[in-house]
């Protein structure tokens, strides 16, 4: 094993990171305002990648463009769900919109496979982002670079979202405490359609990047993104921003590090990331940054 | 005197149940008897899960890992040595299992043995791990089992999966425990085991200050709904002659779910009439796949519909129907005579 090598695989870890990192961010952002766990979360991610799959092949939209209406598009998406599953359910028995969820994820997945069709389509790779870096024999992808920027962007206007704007305070003080919030004039409705926009807009995101990585879509193709992500939040500890993207970091690595050192293992990599999750919600419930 | 008449009455209806069974088996189409075998395992898989989800309140997604289990372990308890040799053509299968082959009711309380023991594993923890994250480690716990017979190729083929299983399954087999999980478990709700459980479901804080052992009866829950989950699935493999880890994933868990919930959590006749429902409905909607004409346009079909309109359906359940076809009520002779009688006598008057 080289260092170049070493660095090599670091820098996919990383990448991978931040794409788990942003999925994970909006499980724990839905979770931590209406404490919920968004099982259709991984679906939202795959249809994001269908809509940029039409925007470049049906109205032949350039990429950038159709990048853009993907992230608006799935961001609707993500407010229509809320308002049609889980809206209804919100003072009804936790089990209720549990199942709410699960249904969600379930249509979604089929409703995917019979308008989409089951069969695996290729994504569209721009020239520019398949070119590749050498830098001092460390060869990376231009992809690596560009996600690791754009999700450090994402990730700051993020910051400035939910610490600095009036919004962002109606967000955790929501999350602190439902009641007293809603007496003290915060607009639950509107605060949550935005929770949902937000979460469902950096799910695109990652799924435009997931899918320049690996360039195959198909109906199912978010349901395991979007269970490692949520175990990515969970192990960070759910609610937390900063946990979410620990977590992701964590998984990212550990799916690549495990197929580039241990190959022989590498068939039991979600045998690991889930017995890392039944042993962090052992031993700490709350996750590394999660609070009691 | 009302106890005698009802016990008398359920017997009448069981023998009357057989007698039908008996002519089913012998009289009716292989194709109706086959979702009749369905309609008899997904009994028992909704009433198990209902026990964990529904009695005890605690929202499990594991039951397609202890299916996985009772029909792997049966499966390679039943299947004669030759046919192990034939099904692991690139890993031979280690010993003792390459060389024994039991009878297939044992075979199957192994397999639901072994499922019970992974049910006490999972159960355990739920201790500390509660609501939504119980669902999550449940469902995490199903993924390890199908990762893990993915992997093992000496044990379980790996993804090749097990074929050409002896169908040792029929309407005896899979209605007679049906009829027996139902009997068990209703035993153990009306018992002191069951009022534990469903004060745990009520209000757990209150249910441990009234002195119920909570791990001990959470734990039992789990244990129960297991071994059921495992002899379903035992009979599910010797039904359908393959099984391989991929077919018990998480949607055949969300198929339980449904049954459950279109029943009614926490009844178990609700589950028995949806199970019974969903094996004929799903087997119904194959005419949305296949091409029809309607006034001279042909349709086609399209495949995958059948799975959208299961999941439409699903989702008005858990819109509309919050409570199911029978919220947590139960059926039970007195209930029938009493409604009878109030028909009379409004008749009457």
């Amino acid at each position: 094993m080289t260092w170049t090598l070493l660095l090599q695989h670091l820098a996919n870890g990383v990448a991978l990171g931040f794409v788990f990192g942003l999925v994970a961010i909006g499980y724990t952002l839905v979770y931590g305002v209406v404490k919920l766990v968004n099982f259709a979360h991984g679906d939202i991610f795959m249809m994001a990648s269908f809509f940029v799959y039409y925007g470049i092949v049906l109205f032949s939209f350039p990429w950038w463009f159709s990048f853009v209406c993907a992230i608006f598009l799935t961001a609707l998406l993500g407010i229509s769900i809320e308002k049609v599953a889980y809206k209804p359910l919100r003072d009804a028995p936790r089990i209720s919109s549990l199942c709410s969820a699960i249904g969600m994820s379930f249509l979604l997945e089929n409703f995917a496979t019979v308008v989409f069709g089951g069969r695996q389509k290729p994504f569209y790779q721009p020239q520019i982002l398949s070119k590749t870096l050498d830098i001092g024999g460390v060869r990376i992808q231009l992809v690596t670079v560009v996600t690791i920027l754009v999700s450090v962007a994402a990730l700051l206007f993020l910051n400035y979202l939910v610490y600095r704007t009036r919004m962002g305070l109606a967000m955790r003080a929501l999350a602190h405490d439902f009641d007293t919030a809603r007496l003290m004039g915060i607009n639950v409705d509107r605060t949550i359609t935005f929770t949902f926009a937000v979460g469902s807009s950096l799910a695109a995101i990652s799924a435009i990047f997931w899918a320049l990585r690996y360039p195959q879509i198909w109906p199912f193709m978010g349901v395991f993104p979007g269970w490692r992500a949520f175990t990515a939040a969970i192990i960070g500890g759910i609610g937390s921003i900063k946990g979410a993207m620990t977590g992701g970091f964590l998984i990212g690595m550990i799916s690549i590090m495990l197929v580039a050192f241990l190959p022989d293992l590498a068939g039991y990599r979600d045998a690991f990331i889930f017995m890392m999750l039944v042993l962090v919600l052992l031993f700490k419930p709350t996750g590394l940054f999660g609070e009691a | 005197m009302y106890k005698k008449r009802s016990f008398w009455l359920t017997v009448f209806s069981l023998v009357l149940f057989f007698l039908f069974i008996q002519y089913a088996q012998t009289h009716f189409d292989a194709y109706i008897i086959r979702i009749m075998n369905v309609a008899a395992i997904y009994v028992i898989l909704g009433v198990s899960l209902n026990l964990i989800n529904g009695f005890t309140g605690q929202f499990s997604l594991g039951h397609a890992g202890f299916m996985a289990i009772g029909a792997y372990t049966s499966a390679l308890l039943y299947m004669s040595p030759e046919l192990k040799a034939m099904n692991f053509f690139i890993k031979p299968l280690i010993w003792p299992l390459n060389e024994i082959q039991i009878p297939f009711l044992s075979a199957l309380l192994a397999g639901g043995l072994l499922a019970a023991c992974a049910g006490f594993l999972v159960g355990a923890p739920c201790m500390r791990v509660k609501g939504d994250y119980l669902a999550i480690v449940t469902y995490g716990f199903s993924e390890i089992i199908r990762v893990l017979f993915n992997n093992l190729q000496s044990i379980t083929n790996g993804p090749l999966g097990l074929k050409g299983l002896p169908t040792y399954t029929n309407l005896w087999w899979s209605w007679g425990w049906a009829v027996f999980t139902v009997f068990f478990i209703k035993r153990l709700i009306d018992s002191s085991y069951g009022r534990a459980l469903k004060a745990i479901r009520d209000n757990e804080e209150a249910a441990e200050a009234m002195g119920v052992n909570l791990f001990y009866h959470k734990t039992l829950a789990f244990v129960v709904g297991a071994f059921f989950a495992g002899i379903a699935g035992g009979l599910l493999g010797s039904l359908v002659m393959t099984i391989d880890p991929n077919a018990f994933n998480i949607m055949l868990t969300f198929q339980i779910v449904l049954i459950v919930l279109l029943g009614g959590l926490g009844s178990i006749t609700g589950t028995v009439i949806s199970g019974v429902m969903i094996a004929f409905l799903m087997e119904w909607l194959r005419i949305v796949e296949t091409p029809m004409k309607i006034f001279g346009i042909t349709i086609p079909g399209i495949s995958g519909m059948r799975m959208l309109i299961f999941s439409l359906i699903l989702m008005v359940a858990v819109l509309f129907f919050r409570h199911g076809i029978l919220g947590d009520r139960e059926f039970s002779w007195e209930a029938l005579f009493s409604a009878f009688k109030k028909r009379h006598s409004t008749e009457g008057e």
